[in-house]
This record gives C-alpha cells, sequence and structure tokens, in this order.
C-alpha cells in the first residue's frame, strides 16, 4: 500500500483565503439568522395588529346600554288567566305617553325610539313569569335601542350636525333627561352570548350560531373520523399496492386542496337538490364539511399508523396474533395521538369554514335557536358574515366580538389537540 | 482445549422437530434463498451463521411464516412442523406462530405493563380460563425467562422502562407464554451488552429443556456456546449444517473453514 499521506499537499490553515472564506460563511450564517428572526418579528408584529385592532373593536360589545323603566301593568288590559297575548305594544306605548303628557303623536314614537324593540318582549315575559304583577307597577332594565347605545358609548358624535345623525336633539335632550335621573346603566352585554340573532344589534347574540356551530362539529365528526380511521387503515394496512391504490392516493391528495366553495356546490347540488335534506341544516353542513375534513383525516392517520414502529408489528405477529388484533391492539392506540391530532385540527378547519355553507344557505336571518341538527341554523363564522354585511352601527362592534368567540373556541380546540396528544403519547 | 469441549456437546435426542426440504425464497426477482434442506431437532439448539444477506434470517422466518407479512416474498419447498405442511392451505399462520415463537434483533416489548406483555400471548388465544390461570402463566414465563426475581415486584410497570437486556428476557418470556414447541430468535443479543448478552445465553440454554430453539446470530463465540448443531448460510445457499463441534473443528466445506477463520464474511 502507498502511503496517501505524502503525497497529499499540505494545506494552509491560516492562509488570508481560508480566512477569508471562513468570515463568509459566518457572515451568511448571520444573515440567515436576522431573516428567520425579521420573518417571525414580521409574523407576530401583524398577529398583534390583527388582534388589537379585532379586540379593540369588540370591546364595543362587551358593555350594553340599559335604561331601567317602571312600567304600570293595567289590570283591565291584561288577563291574569293568559298575560302572554295582551297588547304588550300599546301597554308600552301608553307608558310612554304617560312619561310625556305634553308630547304629539310623532315626537311619542321618537321618544319611544329610545326603548328598544324587544322592550316590549321582556316585560310580558317578566309578567308572564309573575302573574302577581299585574295591576302592579313592574321595574325593570331593558336595553335602549342601538343609536342611543351608540350615543352612550361616544360612536355617535354630539357635535355632528343634527341631520347626519341618527338621533335627533330631542332625543338627545330626553336621553339625558333619563341619564340625570341615574337611569341609564352599562351591565356587560350577556345578551351577545345567549340571544339568538336579530335585526336589532341590542338584541343580537351568538347563541343560534354556536349551538348550530355545535350541531355542525358534531355531525362533521361523527361522520368524518369513522370513516376517515376506517379508509385510513384499509389503505395502510390492507390494500394491495398497485396503479388503482396509487390512483387513490393521489386523489386524496388533492381533495385535501380542494377550495371549500366547490363542496359547498357539491353539496348543494347532491343533499340539498338531490336528497332534499333541509336548506340550512347543521346536518347538511356537517356533511359538507365531512367531505372536506376526510382527506385531511385520512392522510394524518395513515401519517399516524405508518409512524409505529414495525417493530410493535412484528412482536404482535411473532405470537400469533391476527392482522386485526396487530391493528386493533397494538397500532391504533399507538397511533392514537397522531390520529387525533390530526382530527382535531380538522375539525378546526372546519369550525371557520364559511364559503360551503353560504352555498347550503346557512346565512339565512335565523332568531330561533336550533333544537336539532335538521333545523335550520347559521353557525359562527356565516353568523359574523351576516353581521359584517349589516348596515347598523352596533353590529360593527359585535361582529367582532363573534370573531373573538369563534378565535377563543379555535383556541380551545387547538389546546385540546395538544392536551390529547401529551395524555395518549406513549414511548417506545 | 476449547475445542475438545465442544466435540462432547452433542444433541440430546435426535427426534426431528421441522423438516425443511428443497426451499426457495424469492424477494421479488431475487433469489435470497436457494433449495435448503435442514433437519433442525426437538429439544437441541441450532445456530444459523453467515455473512450478512446470505438468508439464515429470511430462513428463520420461513419457519413461522412472518414471511407472509412481506409482500414480495415468495417461498416454495416444503417446511413439515411435526410432520405437518406449515404451508399447507388448512394451516392458520396465526395458530402457527403461537406453536412457533419468536424473538427478535432490537427487544421490541408493548408499550404496555410488563404483566401484559406477557399475559397478551395467552389471552389473545384463550389458553386460560380464569385471571389465577394467567397469574399462574405469567409467572411461569418470567421465572423461564430468568425475569421473575427482578420484576415481580413491579408487573404493572411499563415494559419498555426496563433496561435492555431485561427488555430481551421479557420478550422471550412473552413468547413462552404461548407454549411454543420451537422458539425462533433473531440475532437476540446483538443489541445486548456482554453481561446481558451472557445472560440470556444462559438462559438459551435452559429453554432447551423445554423446547427446540433455533438462533440466528453473528457471533461464531455465540453459536459455539450456546449450540449444539450449526447450519453455515452462504449467498442464500446452506453450505454446511451438522454437529456444531464438527462445524467448528473440521469443517467439511472449504467456504465453512474461510468463515470460520474469518476469511470471508
Amino acid at each position: 500500500m502507498t502511503d496517501i499521506s505524502a503525497q497529499a499537499p499540505q494545506f494552509d490553515w491560516k492562509s488570508s483565503g481560508f480566512t477569508a472564506r471562513l468570515q463568509a460563511r459566518r457572515r451568511s450564517e448571520l444573515w440567515l439568522r436576522g431573516l428567520g428572526l425579521g420573518a417571525i418579528g414580521l409574523a407576530l408584529l401583524m398577529l398583534a395588529i390583527m388582534l388589537t385592532s379585532i379586540v379593540g373593536s369588540a370591546l364595543g360589545a362587551l358593555r350594553q346600554t340599559h335604561v331601567t323603566i317602571s312600567v304600570p301593568i293595567p289590570a283591565d288590559q291584561v288577563d291574569p288567566a293568559d298575560p302572554f297575548s295582551a297588547n304588550w305594544r300599546r301597554i308600552m306605548q301608553n307608558y310612554v305617553a304617560s312619561l310625556y303628557p305634553e308630547a304629539s303623536a310623532a315626537e311619542l314614537r321618537e321618544l319611544g325610539g329610545i326603548l328598544s324593540k324587544g322592550a316590549q318582549f321582556m316585560v310580558r315575559e317578566a309578567v308572564v313569569e309573575d302573574p302577581s304583577l299585574i295591576g302592579q307597577t313592574l321595574t325593570i332594565s331593558v336595553p335602549v335601542s342601538d343609536p342611543f347605545d351608540q350615543l352612550a358609548k361616544g360612536f355617535i358624535k354630539r357635535e355632528t350636525p343634527e341631520n347626519e345623525r341618527r338621533v335627533n336633539d330631542a332625543q338627545i335632550a330626553a336621553f339625558d333627561v333619563l341619564d340625570k335621573a341615574g337611569l341609564i346603566s352599562q351591565p356587560i352585554n350577556w345578551g351577545l352570548l345567549t340571544n339568538g340573532d336579530s335585526r336589532f344589534p341590542e338584541l343580537a347574540g351568538l347563541r343560534g350560531a354556536a349551538v348550530g356551530t355545535f350541531y355542525l362539529l358534531l355531525t362533521c365528526f361523527v361522520l368524518s373520523f369513522p370513516v376517515g380511521i376506517a379508509a385510513a387503515i384499509y389503505l395502510e394496512e390492507f390494500a394491495p399496492k398497485n396503479r388503482l391504490s396509487d390512483f387513490i392516493e393521489v386523489n386524496i391528495n388533492n381533495l385535501a386542496a380542494v377550495p371549500s366553495v366547490v363542496f359547498g356546490l357539491l353539496a348543494l347540488a347532491v343533499f340539498l337538490n338531490w336528497f332534499g335534506l333541509p336548506r340550512g341544516a347543521p346536518i347538511v353542513g356537517g356533511l359538507t364539511l365531512a367531505l372536506m375534513s376526510l382527506p385531511t383525516i385520512i392522510i394524518a392517520t395513515r401519517a399516524a399508523l405508518k409512524a409505529v414502529p414495525p417493530s410493535i408489528r412484528e412482536a404482535a405477529l411473532g405470537i400469533g396474533a391476527s392482522h386485526q388484533q396487530v391493528i386493533f391492539h397494538h397500532v391504533l392506540p399507538l397511533a392514537m395521538p397522531g390520529i387525533l391530532t390530526g382530527t382535531i385540527l380538522a375539525m378546526a378547519q372546519a369550525i371557520g369554514e364559511t364559503a360551503p355553507l353560504l352555498l347550503i344557505g346557512m346565512n339565512a336571518f335565523i332568531t330561533s335557536i336550533p333544537t336539532s341538527p335538521l333545523e335550520s341554523a347559521t353557525t359562527l363564522p356565516t353568523q359574523i358574515f351576516i353581521w359584517a354585511d349589516s348596515p347598523e352601527r352596533g353590529f360593527v362592534s359585535r361582529t367582532s366580538a363573534g370573531i373573538v368567540v369563534l378565535l377563543v373556541a379555535l383556541v380551545a380546540m387547538n389546546g385540546l389537540a395538544i392536551y390529547l396528544r401529551r395524555k395518549f403519547e406513549r414511548r417506545w | 482445549m476449547e475445542d475438545l469441549r465442544l466435540m462432547e456437546r452433542v444433541a440430546d435426542t435426535t427426534r426431528t422437530k421441522i423438516t425443511a426440504r428443497g426451499v426457495q425464497v424469492y424477494y421479488g426477482e431475487k433469489h435470497a434463498l436457494k433449495d435448503v434442506d435442514v433437519d433442525i431437532l426437538d429439544k437441541t439448539v441450532t445456530a444459523f451463521i453467515g455473512p450478512s444477506g446470505c438468508g439464515k434470517s429470511t430462513f428463520l422466518r420461513c419457519l413461522n411464516r412472518m414471511n407472509d407479512t412481506v409482500a414480495s416474498a415468495r417461498v416454495s419447498g416444503t417446511i413439515l412442523l411435526d410432520g405437518e405442511d406449515i404451508y399447507d392451505r388448512g394451516v392458520d399462520p396465526v395458530q402457527l406462530r403461537a406453536r412457533v415463537g419468536m424473538v427478535f434483533q432490537k427487544p421490541n416489548p408493548f408499550p404496555k405493563s410488563i404483566y401484559e406483555n406477557v399475559a397478551y400471548g395467552p389471552r389473545i388465544h384463550g389458553l386460560t380460563r380464569s385471571k389465577a390461570e394467567l397469574d399462574a402463566i405469567v409467572e411461569a414465563s418470567l421465572r423461564k425467562a430468568a425475569l421473575w426475581n427482578e420484576v415481580k415486584d413491579r408487573l404493572a410497570d411499563t415494559g419498555t422502562g426496563l433496561s435492555g437486556g431485561q427488555q430481551q428476557r421479557l420478550c422471550i418470556a412473552r413468547a413462552v407464554a404461548t407454549h411454543p414447541e420451537v422458539l425462533l430468535m433473531d440475532e437476540p443479543c446483538s443489541a445486548l451488552d456482554p453481561i446481558a448478552t451472557a445472560q440470556v445465553e444462559e438462559l438459551i440454554d435452559e429453554l432447551r429443556a423445554h423446547f427446540s430453539v433455533v438462533i440466528v446470530t453473528h457471533s461464531m463465540q455465540q453459536a459455539a456456546r450456546v449450540s449444539q448443531r450449526t447450519a453455515f448460510f452462504h449467498l442464500g445457499n446452506l453450505v454446511e449444517y451438522g454437529e456444531t463441534g464438527q462445524v467448528f473443528t473440521n469443517p467439511k466445506d472449504p467456504r465453512t473453514e474461510s468463515y470460520i477463520t474469518g476469511r470471508i464474511g
């Protein structure tokens, strides 16, 4: 053997060329680090701007201006046996008229406009619940209508010329009198979470949309989780590797990238027009989003199944476990954290999906809270869409508040994903 | 001299447990195992030696049909276990693998408790009627694997928390728990330190009393230490098969001699 070290030229590690190259390498590394840091900084800045603007706007919906009224419940107009069907509108009109004896009919309408249109229903509800109030005076705190809420919050400026604002000087004067009397208050706006939708911002809430989203996600999960796992197990464990399975795999991957609005069109054609399922129902939305989530869940499940070490399969097979026992006793439990993470991420994607739901009519104006997945409903994102489209000033802050609620739900789901992954994670 | 001691090592029994005739294995186009004829004796340790890729593990995996799980593998020829063809249509590989247990190269306990690891086989095959019977099997198996004294107080601990040597003995206990007639070991000590290796080797010698053991090993010293019969594989051929002492001290084939003396491999 020849001695190769004797032939190799002696390299000068201290030469200027080498030093320069070394410095250039160090510089380019610094550049890379700086660029990465800059990118992260930019992303954080954007996130901060978005959150600040949304939360800042949503704060306007945190409180709702209320006025305390003392309505006499006249015994001659309310039947104690059936307080519900009394003419509550008339009772409220009479009450407002009694406050301002000199006002004309037109002025009374304007002054009555301080109260929310929902005030009469709140009064009715209170009396239905407690009929002993008939003949007495009911003192109750009701929301003021949106323009006065905006006035109280300073979104409608008093300096604006009278003909350019929603409330005229006489109304402002009357409102100020109520304020001086200590009848105006601004409690936390729980109605935003407990009410259904309404045309009036002061009454509008997210409960209908939240329940709709719940039914939708439930349907979506119940369908896509078992079907997705079954499909992934078949493809990963049983399917022969041939052109057909390659074709299926390519299509599943492509399906995950199909724009969601396409699924909406499909659902419109198949679920609504062909199957005749109810329009705008969470079950239809759930079916549509299940189609969308399936590729994600299948891909995540296959990846999780593939990640289970082959030694575990061999161990089980070696003792004489059948293929099905290997899958259900060993592989699937070990793959569960990955499967759950993938599923929850798919659900998190589904919860924010809007476009396909618009096509199947989940953006209808629905004030009732759905009691089953078969009733028409809205969802959080479509509710946000509806509110963002509404002209009333009060819906601006409520739109942001809806976004905050949606974001909180998303963060909660991602938190759940992390918790489940930690909980089921096992080492081998 | 050690050679003399080797010569004294003879099999305790001459009853044949496994008979292989004309076994060929193909992985796709590759002819991995060529025309192998072997008789594996009962209550004997048989070692398969040979350089990497010679087909010894492939042949071992034919004996419990683990090759069935490899899609591209094709096996022909006959392998008889107690005179019954294990590749017969009527034989369920699931049942076969309970009778022919296997221990793998890397310790692979399930990420479950020590108890569950050992109890899994008897449970899926329905070998016991009661918890007490199962407990007895678990204890007996762990005793056979010389692990009982080390783990008896922590059967509920996870099996993956044991040391490498303990894990491998747990895997042996798991394989023993289904009362196999043959135990296949695919380089069971290659991932273990010398002390753990010595323990497992000692164990293999004890297990011979209960059933036939087939061990694939890269270490010729190990083959010489633990086995009574040795088969030498080279390039997919079974080159030589005989008494361990004879194969190591007086090989008939020049290739065996080259391998044992370190000239090929």
